[in-house]
């Protein structure tokens, strides 16, 4: 079994599942059977100032967004942060860590944009003995309309400026959680790093209505008839998620700085998807809330599995993988053709690839009497969508076209050479990329 | 109380609830969350094979897919568009044979979408509510007969009510509804199931049914056509193939048909007499639903004897299973010989056979089985042609049931061509109804 243990800003972990800041990280109570089940590591559910906690709403604060049997795609939530007394928190995280040492704690804050507020949760903090913080600049609502939250983390000097007082009134690692309700996140991943930040953590929840009671008209989740944008979590937003992570990760300002990876991650393949593109490990909500603390076995033996069949002796080893390879669209190979191909064995005859093609593509599938489907190469530019909406997998696959072979859509031969969209001889506009 | 143990042929071989029991709902519905997983897994194919397998062309991917919306009233409309008996369907359908063996998951995973189920699902939703989802057109003052108010009957008398004619519906037996009425299984047509879909179809107005009139008896055709502008005869298969072997003429051997129309018919279970040793010679539907229903009512040993092997049987391997997990014995390739017994059945000589060059013949060499009672479930003829052109040994029809004699359709089980399913009977109810309506209506 692979060595999962993985150490992420000096910070050692059993596996790199934490759980993210969230419900449940609430209490001691959870976090340590969350330990108990196998997580690598948490990050405590958000604290705020001294004082009256805040009041959550008392009706519903999730909705959600369903599959097939009412398979969870996405949840997005209204609640706000910790509505626990402060100190309580303190006094839990630090027994935790006492008796999980080997476990990451890292403890979630949101005070006022204000020097004075860091100034005096820090110290308290520091004394829990937990392995770091995490700065929540991402929650989308409720606290956003107080000033803090995505009210900071949409601007780029805000969140420079707080890292820069975390780093001066805190001695242990900084990670900077980012909200994606923005146009750029390369720009709040900069501004934290000049900030000093240790790493970012993203993405926080997407600002979103789930859906609307067609009888009352309210948004759901409806609090007596009214409701608000929640934020959005879960597999549904997982593309999002990479995408962000993936920018950061190639960014030259931001290059090399560690990221933890957030945002519908459900299986270890999820997991290990987020690593390639950079993430030094990832947390974890959604999949807890939806099938509850024992997933994490499932991540840690697929994980495992993978990085045996790999050869990955350590998550470092593939950590950032897939970087290289993320581009821009300019640099695409026009030169690349693939055809696709249908397994006759395998089709069952829905005939969906059909439909999906004829209707909505490039009428590349021809349907006989008998329902046997097959691709007109002379048409097919290889889009994919037959293979996304095939319910067979491995069904219908891209194949790419060998050098010197004719096009028969083009009636061009394959080039063996590269050549990207600047380059290019069917582009006339190509010096414009430059 | 008698016991599955008493000898002979006796009522009662089960107390009241087990009999209750037995003959309740072979399938249970399903409930609205079953429903919702059970529709999850359709896929919405292109063209979809469950269409083309099925003789009504329903259009299942879009039924399912406003199960699965939330919408099993319009689930309901898109079956009744094309089967208006899509309640009976769903319940007697073979859908192993037609849309859920087309299913392309039948091929996938050998487990394809509960086509059968989902369907009664949306159209019990629809009856239970008691809406009728179509009106009828603006009056045309044609009148037409139907006559057989069985499944054929029905289906083209509600496309012709709903067309605007008035029709009239004479039927031979006291009650409407056919084989759906008298020719089903118990368990299939639970809590009067074939009588309610009857009045909830002609609720449609513009049916009139009159019972106890019998073609060739109170009914002339000659005089049926005198009257209407169009006739659509669906008169079914009233008359039950003879048994001709030595001792077919003994006490306990009776009709399946019989049978089954005297169990379908009783308030009471427990008066029903049946065979400690019942022997059932056929191998269709009937023949299962006979078997399957001695086996209920409490019968020690029951079986199908069935004269070519289980290939050839008509009742699918579904219903094979069904009977063998009842407990009936399937015996294949055995054909009866002669009946032996003091007055009254006591055994069955069966000679066993085999097919040689195509031909089916004994082999010479016989069993006995006991048998108290011996039901004969070997077909079922055709008892009045009103003097039409026949094909085979059942009324010629051409197109959509046009007959030898102009104006006079003909549809269902009495018609040559289709299977005699109730499927295919309302199928061509339909299409007899568009014709006349065409033709009624200035067509060719």
């Amino acid at each position: 079994m692979a060595d999962l243990t993985t150490d992420f800003l000096g910070i050692k972990s059993p596996n790199p599942f934490w759980l993210a800041s969230a419900p449940p990280t609430d209490k001691e109570y959870n976090v340590r059977r969350a330990f108990e089940a196998g997580w690598g590591g948490v990050v405590w559910k958000t604290l705020g100032s001294e004082g009256p906690p805040v009041v959550n709403v008392n009706g519903p604060r999730y909705g959600v967004i369903y599959g097939k049997d009412r398979t969870v795609l996405g949840i997005n939530n209204i609640e706000l942060i910790t509505d626990r007394d402060l100190y309580t928190n303190l006094e839990e995280i630090k027994r935790v860590k006492a008796d999980y040492p080997d476990r990451a704690m890292i403890v979630s804050i949101m005070v006022p944009c204000e020097e004075q507020a860091w100034k005096d949760i820090l110290p308290l903090v520091e004394d829990t003995g937990a392995d770091g913080i995490e700065l929540n600049f991402g929650c989308p609502h409720g606290m956003s309309e107080r000033g803090m939250g995505a009210a900071v983390g949409q601007v780029p000097e805000y969140i420079e400026m707080v890292t820069r007082w975390c780093k001066q009134y805190y001695s242990k690692p900084v990670i900077v959680k980012l909200t994606p309700n923005i146009t750029d996140i390369r720009k709040p991943a900069a501004a934290a790093k000049r900030g000093g930040a240790d790493a970012v953590s993203l993405i926080n929840t997407i600002n979103s209505i789930t859906s609307v009671n067609l009888d009352t008209m309210s948004p759901e989740p409806s609090i007596d008839g009214k409701g608000t944008h929640g934020g959005y979590c879960g597999p549904a937003v997982k593309p999002i998620a990479m995408s962000m992570v993936s920018e950061i990760a190639r960014d030259p300002e931001t290059a090399g700085l560690p990221i933890s990876g957030i945002g519908g991650v459900t299986t270890w393949r999820d997991a290990a998807e987020f690593i390639t593109l950079g993430c030094g490990n990832v947390q974890v909500c959604t999949a807890a809330m939806t099938y509850g603390f024992k997933i994490v076995q499932e991540m840690i033996s697929g994980l495992s599995q993978w990085m045996d069949e790999k050869g990955h002796t350590s998550i470092a080893d593939f950590c950032g993988a897939a970087v290289p390879n993320t581009t821009d669209w300019q640099y695409l190979n026009l030169n690349y053709i693939a055809k696709a191909k249908i397994d006759q064995d395998a089709c069952i005859s829905c005939g969906r690839c059909y439909a999906a093609c004829e209707d909505t593509s490039h009428q590349a599938i021809s349907m006989s009497a008998d329902r046997v489907f097959e691709v007109i190469d002379a048409e097919c530019v290889a889009c994919n969508l037959c293979v996304d909406v095939c319910p067979v997998e491995n069904c219908i696959s891209m194949v790419a076209m060998e050098p010197g072979s004719v096009d028969p859509r083009t009636g061009k031969t394959v080039e063996k050479d590269y050549a990207n969209w600047t380059t290019h001889p069917n582009n006339p506009a190509a010096t414009a990329a430059e | 109380m008698n016991s599955p143990y008493t000898p002979g042929i006796a009522a009662a071989r089960l107390d009241a609830e087990a009999l209750a029991e037995n003959f309740t709902d072979l399938h249970a519905p399903l409930d609205g969350h079953e429903a919702a997983v059970a529709a999850d897994r359709c896929y919405f194919c292109h063209d979809a094979p469950c269409i083309t397998a099925c003789p009504t062309d329903i259009d299942i991917p879009l039924f399912i897919r406003q199960i699965a919306t939330g919408t099993p009233e319009a689930a309901a409309k898109t079956i009744f568009d094309q089967n208006i008996l899509g309640g009976m369907c769903a319940r007697v359908c073979p859908t192993e044979d037609l849309c859920e063996q087309a299913c392309v998951r039948e091929l996938a995973e050998g487990k394809p979408v509960e086509i059968g189920r989902l369907q009664r699902y949306a159209t019990d939703t629809v009856m239970a509510a008691g809406v009728m989802p179509f009106e009828r057109a603006a009056p045309t003052g044609k009148k037409v007969a139907v006559i057989g108010a069985g499944p054929a009957g029905l289906s083209c008398a509600h496309r012709l009510a709903m067309l605007g004619h008035d029709v009239t519906v004479y039927d031979a037996m006291p009650k409407p509804g056919g084989l759906n009425e008298y020719g089903i299984a118990a368990y299939k047509s639970t809590d009067d199931f074939a009588a309610r879909e009857v009045e909830w179809l002609c609720s449609i107005g513009g049916i009139e049914i009159k019972t106890g009139m019998a073609l060739g008896e109170a009914l002339k055709l000659d005089d049926v056509v005198g009257c209407f502008a169009a006739t659509f005869l669906a008169v079914g298969l009233g008359g039950v193939n003879a048994l001709s072997v030595d001792g077919a003429d003994k006490d306990g051997v009776e009709d399946a048909v019989s049978f089954i129309e005297t169990l379908r018919q009783t308030d009471d279970l427990s008066s029903l007499p049946v065979g400690r040793n019942v022997v059932v010679i056929g191998g269709g539907m009937t023949a299962v639903d006979a078997a399957v229903q001695s086996k209920l009512l409490g019968a020690d040993n029951v079986t199908i004897a069935y004269r070519r092997g289980r290939d050839a049987m008509g009742a699918s391997r579904y219903e094979q299973d069904l009977a063998a997990s009842h407990g009936v014995k399937l015996m294949f390739n055995a054909q009866p010989k002669a009946i032996h017994g003091n007055g009254s059945a006591a055994e069955i000589e069966l000679e066993l056979t085999e097919t040689v060059d195509g031909t089916l013949r004994g082999t010479g060499e016989t069993v006995r089985l006991p048998a108290d009672q011996i039901f004969r479930a070997i077909g079922q003829t055709l008892t009045s042609d009103g003097g039409l052109e026949l094909d085979g040994r059942k009324i010629a029809v051409t197109g959509a049931g046009r007959t030898s004699r102009a104006g006079v359709w003909a549809g269902g089980d009495c018609a040559a061509g289709g299977d005699d399913l109730t499927v295919t009977a309302v199928a061509e109810g339909r299409d007899a109804a568009m014709d006349i309506h065409a033709t009624l209506m200035g067509g060719s």
